[in-house]
């Protein structure tokens, strides 16, 4: 009998698949470096164009002319500019980050971890709740016909007319602190998780079920070792986006509250005293957040279902 | 080899109710397979041949007449895991190793962890597969999928093996191998097969009846008992009698066409 390695499901063997993925790294660098650099072009164009009034208006109070020379160094470094140019943001996050000590209330490091922890409960919660709600709809006739109408529904409202309801809600009831904040996260993120869910329980076929029941297999059984494996690509693809809504939940969850801590707080305080340097690092900072978090549920998948063989 | 009836069938209906109106998928069907038996069953598709192995294997249920399986109803059977049942795709779990989809039955099955062992290499080894036990289903080919499905099918030892069309997606010279393999395991094993196909070389190589079978409603149409000795070597369908009995086996299917046209 022939015992050669055969084709994989996509046609090459794991040393060719690793080839073809290294050399696309590769080719895929100057693309990224292109786009980049046309971000930071638009940027810096962006900045220049929208802060000049300011600059013109400043010059003729002080009865001077702008050279070319002089509009673009003080567009690009003025105090509250309207669009503060990459270069300011990035020494901003640089002075409340690596210059502040952590515990710090100037520290984005510490407002990051404060947004972080409510968005890394609501995420454990809402997948949790996620798992559960698509296992009842999956083993259950009346939750199948009933529950994804509300889950859908529950979606359609936005998050910014609800948030504050459920912090004086939960406040009534003498709940405070991280868990409201993580409430609204859990509310966010539970969705995907439900619909992949739902999608990858239900993505044995025929054959294998009628398998399970020809070896007389409970249900128990047929969910540990059949359906749940195969929901795990599912599974995986929908916490990405689950992370990514419980930390647009937790920062949410912040500015409604008065909360003094927090990318959200930043942010609601940068707006209150027009400190659009201090948004927009907050911003970046979040977008950093939500790319780590990403990244992290990403390298959990490749060890998971590379220790699955399916990677 | 004893006279014993294992699968037992007597005037057995299925009606599937479908939005054209009712499907007769069997109609009637009459058959007593007799342990030790290698059973095929061939006929154009709609005959219902996979119909008649999904009822002896309770996963669809007749809407007439008896069917017993080791002298109980099929539930029972599938209950007391009486027989293996191979499907047309091999349907390893991808995320097994060959060994672990091998030993997927026996965990269902509550077997102790040294049994596990002991049967999986035992049948690992029948199928011909032994050092392949940590590859992964797609590290092997579609050929070497459907033995470790089939290695799969007898880790639990069941005394009836079930099984429609497993060769039916393999190229013709892997599917020759694979026949001369599945003989050598029925004469080592002992076991009663019913076996779906719709290749006339493949029913009369392997079997030691046919019966062909012919559509709308699905009926049996002829019941062949082969002449052919037990010991078969490639080279027996070149002889009188494979050929004699392969043109018996076409007639049978072109008198069940011509009934339709």
């Amino acid at each position: 009998m022939a015992s050669t390695i055969h084709r994989s499901p996509v046609g090459l063997t794991p040393m060719a698949r690793v080839a073809r993925h290294g050399g696309q790294g590769l080719r895929s660098v100057l693309p990224v470096l292109t786009v980049v650099a046309a971000i930071f072009v638009i940027w810096y164009a962006a900045a220049m164009a929208l802060n000049a009034t300011w600059a013109y208006n400043m010059a003729e109070r002080l009865g001077r002319d702008l050279t070319f020379t002089q509009l673009v160094a003080d567009t690009w470094s003025q105090q509250k500019p309207k669009l503060p140019a990459p270069h300011q943001v990035a020494v901003e996050i640089w002075n409340t980050t690596a210059e502040k000590s952590v515990t710090s209330k100037r520290s984005l490091i510490y407002h990051s971890w404060i947004t972080f922890s409510s968005t890394a409960l609501g995420f454990v919660l809402g997948t949790a709740l996620g798992i559960a709600l698509a296992v009842g709809i999956v083993y259950n006739r009346t939750m199948d016909m009933s529950v994804m109408p509300w889950v859908i529904a529950s979606q359609t409202i936005p998050i910014l007319a609800i948030a504050p309801m459920i912090i004086v809600v939960l406040n009534a009831v003498g709940i405070s602190g991280l868990l409201p904040k993580a409430m609204i996260s859990m509310y966010l993120s539970f969705f995907p998780v439900v619909v992949g869910m739902v999608k990858g329980l239900r993505s044995p076929g025929p054959m294998q079920l009628d398998q399970m029941r020809t070896w007389n297999a409970t249900s128990v059984q047929t969910f540990w070792k059949l359906r749940l494996p195969s929901s795990m690509p599912y599974l995986f693809a929908s916490l990405k986006v689950g992370v990514a809504a419980s930390l647009v939940g937790a920062i949410v969850g912040e500015l409604p509250t008065g909360a003094v801590a927090g990318l959200g707080a930043r942010l609601l305080a940068g707006s209150y005293y027009g400190q659009t340097i201090q948004i927009w690092s907050a911003l970046i900072m979040a977008a950093i957040l939500a790319a780590v978090l990403v990244g992290l549920i990403g390298l959990v998948q490749r060890i998971t279902l590379k220790r699955m063989g399916m990677a | 080899m004893t006279n014993e009836t294992v699968i037992s069938a007597k005037d057995l209906s299925l009606t599937f109710q479908t939005a054209d109106g009712p499907v007769h998928a069997l109609k009637d069907i009459n058959l007593d397979v007799d342990k030790g038996d290698f059973v095929s069953f061939i006929g154009p598709s709609g005959c219902g041949k996979t119909t008649f192995l999904r009822v002896m294997a309770d996963l669809e249920h007749p809407t007439a007449g008896d069917i017993s399986v080791n002298g109980v109803t099929p539930e029972a059977a599938r209950r007391a895991r009486a027989y293996g049942y191979v499907f047309q795709a091999a349907g390893l779990y991808p995320w097994r190793t060959i060994a672990g989809n091998v030993r997927l039955p026996l965990e269902i099955m509550g077997y102790a962890k040294d049994e596990q062992d002991r049967r999986v290499k035992s049948v690992l080894e029948l199928v011909d597969l032994a050092g392949f036990e940590k590859k992964f289903p797609w590290q092997l080919s579609g050929g070497m999928q459907q033995r470790a499905s089939i290695a799969r099918a007898l880790a639990f030892d069941a005394d009836i093996l079930l099984m429609d069309e497993p060769f039916g997606a393999l190229d013709e010279i892997v599917r020759d191998h694979l026949n001369e393999q599945l003989l050598d395991l029925w004469a080592r094993t002992n076991k009663t097969i019913c076996f779906v196909t719709h290749s006339i070389p493949e029913a009369v190589y392997l079997s030691t009846r046919i019966v062909v079978m012919s559509p709308r409603p699905g009926r049996i149409s002829d019941v062949i008992e082969s002449p052919l000795p037990a010991e078969r070597p490639l080279e027996i369908r070149d002889t009188q009698d494979f050929i004699d009995v392969a043109h018996r086996v076409r007639e049978g299917l072109r008198a069940g066409m011509t009934d339709e046209v």
